[in-house]
């Protein structure tokens, strides 16, 4: 493929953790290459480093080696090309719906009556009309983590990375939220990064499934969706001919010694 | 909708029955308790009057309702009483404002700089462990003997705990509020002002209703140690003419207005965090 389309580009990036008792050595030097318009999933043990990849890529922290090129150009702190979604909502919960929905146009001093009438009709679309003046306790789970979506998505980021952030969800609201961003973010063209525990949830959305190893993080194997279970809805795609089969052999590949014990 | 179900109609009054029987329990309860707390206080007094009177206790000493209330009636009428109020409520007023304020403002400042909060870390230790009114007598030198000092005292007292409660608020705040704002490309001074400080607002306030006692004691202190005038000054002047009537006449009205005001700050704190859930 060529250059030009990779949107996220690691190279040989490591990260050690220095405290006063000790360095450890997180991420060895990691590549990675993520096309435009392309889900990719990070999965892998605990003690990873899949966080701490996606705060790399976001620039909210800079590698000990190694360097992140984001479309093109080398990362040196957060930018508005790209929105990231936390394993909770953390709405400010001093902030109406659409305060908080507003809070990135904000800060990006981007907030017009303009942006401000799309981030409504924005969360109009993601079935949350009515709730631009209550405040976030007034909304169930899966609401809140729907507005910040939404707050992700005012900015327009190219590229999403999204930490887990279905994880602190009820079973029936994640798989309506996996169906629901999954189809936002082709809609809208988007690249993303999901980090998760989930594996069926990992093969489910992604177009590309990829192991880490731990201690110290380094890629294991990637995974290559096939197109009819990329193609369905999360929420079809486990009915798949070759989900089962995905699902065992990343399954199998986690299981195995020396890849570290699996934590649901 | 107005089709009456039977069944429903009996299930309708039964629960409704239930509630009223809940809300009658709740007032009775609430009147019992009040009826006590009346009669307490009323029997209090009924018995340090005879006592009194009857001369079982010291009058010189201890003296007695009614003589107390006489002795304040006679301050109201000659209007000598609203000057010792206005000019203890007066510092105290400022003492707490302006300790909240400072308080906060140094916490801010060390928020922002954590070198600096390594730093003075010590002597906000050693500072705040010592008995501050201590520190009187030097500021009677500092600032003469008047209101300065007076409310020098009282913000010795309360600007270094309101710092340290109001920089723990700051730093317990979930480093994922900050994240948010971080994602965003946000600075320091709008992760201050658009999560910090809103997140910490609640814990400000509450140093207020904090203070304001705080400040009582610093201002009667600083009264007992240079004024001319207030309701310290009252305490310490009748002590010292051996008027014991007028000490317990002073402790009831800073009792009294030491409770409004108390009251006030709590009216204030509701409606400064009403819409806050």
């Amino acid at each position: 493929m060529p250059e030009s389309e990779s949107v996220i580009r690691l190279e040989g990036i490591s990260q050690v953790y220095v405290s006063e008792r000790e360095a450890s050595l997180v991420i060895e030097d990691l590549s990675l290459e993520i096309q435009k318009g392309e889900f990719v999933s990070l999965v892998g043990p605990s003690g990873c480093g899949k966080t701490t990849l996606l705060s790399i890529i976001a620039g909210l922290l800079t590698p000990t080696r190694g360097e992140v090129k984001v479309k093109g150009k080398l990362v040196g702190g957060p930018s508005s090309q790209i929105g990231y979604m936390l394993q909770q909502d953390y709405l400010f919960p001093w902030r109406t719906i659409l305060d908080n929905a507003l809070i990135g146009l904000e800060l990006t001093g981007r907030l017009d009556e303009r942006s401000r009438e799309r981030v409504r009709e924005l969360l109009i679309s993601m079935g949350l009309a009515g709730t631009e003046n209550q405040y976030p306790s007034e909304l169930s789970g899966g609401m809140r983590q729907r507005v910040a979506l939404v707050r992700t998505l005012a900015t327009d980021p190219g590229i999403l990375l999204l930490d887990e952030p279905f994880s602190a969800l009820d079973y029936q609201t994640k798989l309506q939220l996996e169906d629901l961003v999954s189809d936002t973010l082709k809609q809208f063209g988007k690249t993303s990064v999901l980090v998760t525990h989930d594996l069926s949830e990992a093969i489910a959305v992604s177009d590309r499934v990829i192991v880490l190893d731990r201690n110290p993080g380094r890629i294991r194997r990637e995974f290559i969706i096939p197109d009819e279970i990329r193609k369905a809805q999360p929420f079809h795609a486990r009915e798949q001919e070759g989900f089962n089969e995905l699902f065992q052999a990343l399954w199998s590949e986690l299981d195995q010694p020396g890849g570290g014990e699996k934590d649901a | 909708m107005n089709q009456t179900n039977p069944k429903q109609e009996k299930r309708d009054e039964w629960m409704g029955q239930l509630h009223r029987n809940h809300i009658q329990q709740v007032a009775r309860w609430r009147h019992q308790v009040l009826a006590v707390q009346l009669s307490m206080l009323v029997c209090m007094f009924l018995l340090w009057e005879v006592a009194g009177r009857l001369r079982w206790i010291d009058v010189l000493l201890f003296s007695y309702p009614s003589k107390i209330f006489a002795q304040i009636g006679k301050d109201i009428a000659s209007g000598e009483l609203w000057v010792h109020v206005g000019v203890t409520v007066g510092e105290t007023a400022v003492g707490f404002l302006l300790g909240t304020l400072v308080g906060t403002l140094l916490a801010v400042l060390i928020w922002w700089s954590p070198f600096l909060s390594k730093v003075l870390d010590p002597y906000m230790v050693v500072f705040n462990s010592m008995p501050k009114v201590a520190l009187g007598p030097i500021f009677i030198v500092m600032f003469g003997a008047g209101f300065t000092a007076i409310v020098m005292t009282t913000l010795s007292i309360t600007v270094i705990i309101t710092t340290l409660v109001v920089y723990n608020s700051f730093n317990e705040v979930d480093p994922n509020y900050i994240k948010v704002i971080r994602t965003f490309g946000g600075e320091r001074s709008e992760i201050f002002t658009k999560v910090v400080l809103p997140a910490s607002f609640p814990a400000i306030v509450s140093t207020l209703k904090v203070n304001v006692g705080m400040a009582w004691v610093g201002v009667i202190v600083g009264e007992f140690l240079v004024a001319k005038q207030g309701l310290g000054y009252l305490i310490i002047y009748g002590f010292q003419v051996f008027n014991f009537t007028l000490v317990l006449s002073s402790l009831l009205i800073i009792a009294a207005v030491a409770t409004a005001m108390y009251q006030l700050v709590v009216y204030a704190e509701r409606k400064m965090l009403a819409g806050r859930r």
